[in-house]
């Protein structure tokens, strides 16, 4: 494992003044599930860990008209315990409710889970899908991006050198909104996923789907937004013809690997069937708010 | 490389130890403070052998950085029975057979601890999700989770 | 069947003597043990697959401050090839020396090379950079197919294949060849009226035991050592210590840890000769632990294999031939389980023309070990299929279509002898009676059901009973300890003693101090060691007898002995066995039983499971739904631990037949090295494991004993295989049953 410099603000600006200031790589811990792993590959510089969890403003989570402000080092286990978050995002619940197991829950966050840009990561299509956006804070002032444009690469984000995300902002849903997301993994639980859907689906009076948002993950070096497939359901009573269309859709939009984890052929077919699911749940969702 | 002193509390006592800020809570606990009976089986929080409890939340002791338990309290394996007795879950495991070779079972006390604590009345499927975490090669699961519903049935004063 | 009635200890769910340690964190395992002054060791690996060794440059990691030692395979004296039985299989010292560290060329990746020894594992880890290494890259090959080809890239330039008609003058891949026969097979085909013949293959797995391999050694200035690591025969660690490195066995002192699990991975030694080399250029104790990556890399795994099946029978379910070619990847070096494999392929069936051709080959991964039931769970899972296939065909119900051909006593084997008495027929009867044979599948659900047969062993076991005044006991054994077989001991000590198993505290002794015994392997323990411990105890009561009778001045013949009390037949007093050792230093000192055994007459297991599964046929995904392990243990000792190695056995293979495997890039790399990616069952993957326990006697031990441990892991790669085959309509070859393959035989059919 590399040499570490730890350190432990407890204000945003102490935490930018580090980051910003260091002259050995740094990198902000939160939940530390992928970073300390990440360290432990690493032999050759030292590097500087600023660690979050003394700065309280990122720990907490506030729901309220506008919608939810995700503090993004806020434990999952902490995060899915909310009941009134779940009420309103059952879907980016259980996404942060799948990251991991037990144990890991304990200690990963949505903001860890987004900053670490894996393609597989789960949070990130629920995010999407929930239109999310996130607040940049660094040494030159506050920025904000939307969750697809934050992830650049696999493993890549936006940030430059100094900056953290200070909180994610997911927007009170529509009237007759609601989401889902599911994975596919081998196992039932402690795998990362083949592939994932987080979907948004905006009802109207008489049920026919008036918006719609799908998101895959990790079938691509980012989680994507695909519009033809929420197009696939626009204007339908998302029946079943219409959700083997979105399929379709969610399969010919993913531009998957082969890795150990599953071929592109099985991915691609996946991701398919992962979408039509997560659709037909949201859906079904909605149709109860 | 400068050691960074951390004051922190270990099963309910005032503790103090020296580390490396690179060095993992499991590494303190079991070659600092010489508490093995947390163990070692992955380092990549994949087995739950490790499995310890940082101000009441159950973790991976090899995802945590020692430096990071300044002020918290951890618990591990050595805490769950007192003095004179084992805890209810200690004796259920026994009871039961819930154990082969034994070398995930403390993970698996302290993750039981935590769930019951939790969940005082889980059902088979929460358990087996609840400890899905914890990696156990010799029992198939089987002995173990009629373990954690016997002992959750019993701490909840059922017969 | 059960007679627990006549025994007061045996067949009692008892708490385990060990199981206070192991609830508290207190008991001490492979990686548990620090000494005054020790030092950490940490090895340098191969980062290829396969190639030369021109040059290795210690010189920079010498001279550098932190580092106390540095060993290569120079520093091991020559070993000259020559074979040593442990456990259930063969170890070449010479093999196992350029295992332990590479000497002329690496053929694995991950194949240690150099170790170093450092004040901390940081500092050992951080130093093995300064090793400098040229390399020359050679062909890797992986496949067991490609590797038996004659142009194939060659990993020995000395390997000749044994056991062919004629000495072979060009090297091979190809280290043996085994052929078993009896009857004619031509003409048992002929006579068949309907024939399946199928290829299968199961891939590469790991033991997955969740201790990675670790130990502690101190080298004394005196040439005398101490090796305190996981092993499941310490006995045998000292020989194969004492012969890598020339040392007299009497130099030797080995310890056993607890062990956290080893499935027969832990019958060899990687680390132990490193660290006590590093320990004498050091002179200081040395602490080895393996990184769970590299136990994926370097340790066990269990072979994969090819093979081709081909079973015959008549319209009325007669089975007339059975025919396979089982191919077994040793990995780097010969020695695969194949031979087992070989002779338990067919075993549960009474078929007159058999013939079975074995290979054992050698491919770039690491070195295999033995893995429960050594080759017979993926020979018997491509003749089970292959049996299942056939009774569809046939249409007749595969338990009737196996009791029509079961093995029972007298069946000839293809190996050679002919069975004693085993319980095959019990295990199918109650099988076909099983509450989940009954229950009707859902839409989407499968079923399967597969035999398993294993030999189990007996051999060397010794054991030393000491009794004290108080009249309690402790049993000295050599057997490591490595599923909860102290509780048998004690509760067959109990028996026999008549006393309770709270007086009885059983110890796995180090190598000194207690004579042989051979590596806990082959479900010998609660056999061969149960043996030497009651005959220790009857050793024990003899001596009782002789006590009493000089308490009383009377003869031996005077003493009657019945439930730990001695009756002087005369006049009626008793004595218990507390009396007598309360008084022993009157009659002549304190009483000591001792055994030593070489056991014969194990028992043969044979298990029958059955598996429900549900698969989702979208994504190809698979989950056990139901499952029913039934096994003959001959007599349960103790029912929670029998019951327990069935559940074991049953999800390892669940493992081996749904997701496990070794996933390698072209150039040898495994990527998969980690508990994330090389899937081992979880709590949440499964359900209960129903258990039935038959018990049909072993006349060769005392209380009947059969070996358990093993055979269960047999029958779930083709019980499982058969289950997601009978629920999508295809059948399944190939293991594992991942998703991506299920869903392909899928979309392939339709």
């Amino acid at each position: 494992m590399v040499s570490v410099v730890y350190e432990a603000p407890d204000s945003v600006q102490g935490a930018v003044a580090l980051l910003a200031g260091a002259k050995i790589p740094a990198r902000p811990l939160a939940g530390g599930t992928d970073l300390i792993i990440q360290l432990q590959a690493q032999k050759n510089e030292p590097c500087l860990v600023v660690d979050l969890k003394k700065i309280s403003e990122l720990m907490e989570s506030t729901l309220d008209e506008e919608g939810l402000h995700l503090g993004p080092g806020m434990a999952c286990a902490e995060f899915f315990s909310r009941d009134d978050i779940r009420s309103v995002y059952p879907g980016l619940v259980e996404a942060a409710q799948l990251i991991g197991s037990t144990q890991v829950q304990g200690r990963a966050s949505v903001g860890g889970n987004l900053c670490n840009a894996s393609p597989a990561a789960d949070s990130i299509p629920a995010l999407i899908a929930n239109s999310a956006s996130c607040v940049i804070v660094g040494p030159s002032g506050e920025r904000r991006i939307a969750i697809e444009d934050f992830v650049t690469g696999v493993g890549e984000n936006c940030l430059g050198k100094g900056e953290l995300v200070r909180v994610i902002e997911v927007p009170r849903p529509a009237d007759g909104t609601s989401d889902a997301y599911l994975r596919f993994i081998p196992r039932t639980e402690m795998d990362i996923a083949v592939a994932g859907v987080g979907a948004s689906i905006t009802l109207d009076d008489d049920g026919t789907c008036a918006a719609a948002r799908i998101s895959l993950g990790a079938v691509a070096p980012t989680a994507i937004l695909v519009p033809a497939a929420a197009q696939a359901l626009i204007g339908t009573k998302v029946d079943d013809e219409a959700l083997l269309v979105l399929a379709d859709a969610a399969s010919a939009a993913a531009k998957p690997i082969s890795d150990r984890r599953g071929t592109a052929e099985y991915r691609r077919h996946v991701v398919g069937v992962l979408a039509k699911r997560a659709a037909s749940t949201a859906a079904e969702r909605a149709r109860g708010n | 490389m400068t050691k960074t002193h951390v004051t922190t509390t270990v099963n309910g006592e005032d503790t103090e130890f020296l580390c490396e800020p690179n060095e993992t809570l499991l590494s303190v606990l079991r070659n600092e403070l010489q508490l093995t009976g947390t163990k070692e089986g992955c380092s990549s929080g994949d087995c739950g052998a490790c499995s310890v409890t940082m101000n009441g939340r159950l973790v991976c002791s090899c995802l945590v950085l020692g430096v990071e338990a300044e002020g918290a309290e951890i618990g591990t394996v050595e805490g769950v029975s007192n003095k004179e007795n084992l805890h209810i879950i200690q004796e259920k495991f026994l009871e039961h057979a819930a154990l082969q070779c034994g070398i995930c079972t403390p993970g698996l006390i302290v993750s039981t601890k935590a769930l019951l604590e939790e969940n005082p009345d889980p059902t088979e499927e929460e358990v087996r999700y609840y400890l899905a975490g914890n990696l156990c090669r010799c029992t198939g699961y089987d002995k173990i989770i009629r373990a954690v519903m016997d002992s959750a049935e019993v701490m909840r004063g059922g017969a | 069947m059960s007679e627990s009635q006549e025994y007061k200890y045996i067949g009692q769910r008892t708490i385990r003597p060990d199981g206070f340690d192991k609830v508290t964190g207190r008991a001490d395992f492979g990686a548990d043990l620090s000494l005054p002054g020790m030092i950490w060791g940490k090895i340098l690996r191969s980062p290829h697959a396969h190639a030369r060794i021109k040059n290795i440059d210690t010189s920079k990691a010498e001279a550098h401050p932190d580092v106390m030692a540095v060993v290569t395979h120079q520093d091991f004296p020559a070993v000259s090839a020559g074979g040593f039985a442990v456990g259930e299989g063969q170890v070449d010292f010479k093999d196992l020396s350029r295992n332990v560290l590479a000497d002329d060329k690496v053929l694995y990746h991950g194949h240690a090379i150099a170790a170093i020894a450092a004040k901390s594992e940081a500092a050992a880890e951080a130093a093995l950079s300064l090793i400098e290494i040229d390399f020359d890259v050679l062909m890797p090959v992986l496949d067991i197919a490609e590797a038996m080809k004659p142009d194939s890239p060659l990993l020995h330039d000395d390997l000749f294949t044994q056991g062919l008609a004629e000495q072979p003058e060009k090297a091979s891949n190809i280290a043996s060849r085994m052929e078993l026969k009896k009857g004619d097979v031509d003409a048992g085909f002929a006579a068949a009226d309907v024939v399946v013949e199928r290829d299968f293959s199961t891939p590469t797995v790991h033991q997955g035991y969740i201790e990675p391999h670790a130990t502690t050694v101190r080298y004394d200035e005196d040439g005398q050592s101490m090796v305190w690591c996981s092993t499941q025969g310490h006995f045998d660690v000292r020989a194969i210590i004492s012969t890598l490195l020339s040392m007299d066995l009497s130099k030797l002192k080995v310890v056993a840890s607890e062990i956290g699990g080893g499935f027969g991975a832990k019958t060899t030694v990687y680390l132990e000769p490193v660290a006590l080399m590093l320990s004498k250029k050091s002179g200081r104790p040395v602490k080895m632990a393996m990184t769970r990556d590299e136990v994926f890399r370097a340790s066990g795994p269990g072979s994969a294999t090819r093979s081709r099946v081909k079973i015959g029978a008549t319209k009325d379910g007669t089975i007339t031939a059975m025919q396979a070619q089982l191919n077994y990847a040793a990995g780097a070096f010969k020695g695969s389980p194949m031979g087992p494999g070989c002779m338990t392929a067919f075993t549960p069936y009474d078929v007159e023309n058999m013939y079975v051709e074995g290979y054992d080959v050698v491919v770039n991964k690491p070195k295999a070990a033995a893995y429960r039931a050594p080759g017979a769970p993926q020979a018997e899972f491509a003749a089970e299929m292959a049996v299942n296939e056939l009774a569809d065909k046939l249409g007749i119900d595969p338990i009737e279509f196996r009791l029509q051909n079961a093995a029972k006593e007298g069946t000839q084997t293809i190996y050679g002898p002919q069975l004693k008495v085993v319980g095959l027929v019990e295990c199918l009867e109650a099988a076909k009676n099983s509450p989940q044979y009954k229950q009707a599948l859902a839409e989407n659900q499968g079923r399967g059901l597969a035999a398993g047969f294993w030999f189990n062993i007996g051999g060397q076991s010794s054991v030393v009973i000491n009794m004290k005044p108080d009249g309690t006991g402790t049993i000295v054994e050599g057997s490591p300890d490595i599923g909860g077989s102290r509780a048998s001991m004690q509760m067959m000590a109990a028996e026999t003693l008549g006393i309770d198993t709270s007086r009885l505290t059983p110890v796995v002794a180090d190598t000194e101090h207690i004579a042989y015994s051979a590596t806990t392997g082959g479900s010998r323990t609660t056999f061969a060691t149960g043996m030497a411990v009651i005959e220790a105890a009857e050793d024990v009561v003899r001596q009782l007898k002789e006590r009493a009778a000089a308490v009383w001045n009377v003869t031996v013949e005077q003493i009657d002995w019945a439930d730990g009390v001695a009756t002087n037949v005369a006049s009626g007093d008793k004595l218990s066995v507390a009396d007598i050792c309360e008084t022993a230093d009157k009659t002549g000192g304190q009483v000591s039983g001792r055994a030593n055994i070489n056991a014969r007459g194990a028992g043969p297991s044979f298990a029958v499971h059955l598996c429900d599964v549900e698969v989702d046929k979208e994504t190809g995904k698979t989950g056990v739904v139901r499952y029913t392990a039934i096994q003959d243990a001959g007599k349960a000792i103790h029912p929670s631990y029998v019951e327990g190695q069935y559940q074991g056995g049953a999800v390892q293979g669940i493992g081996w037949a749904l997701n496990e495997e070794y996933v390698y890039s072209e150039d040898g790399v495994m990527e998969n090295a980690g508990f994330l990616d090389y899937r081992i069952p979880l709590s949440s993957d499964l359900p209960m494991i129903e258990t039935v326990i038959v018990e049909v006697p072993n006349s060769f031990h005392p209380f009947g004993v059969r070996g358990v441990g093993e055979t269960g892991i047999i029958p779930p790669l083709a019980a499982v295989a058969t289950a997601v085959s009978d629920a999508i309509g295809v059948r399944m070859g190939d293991l594992p049953c991942s998703p991506p393959k299920v869903l392909k035989a899928i979309q392939d059919a339709s």
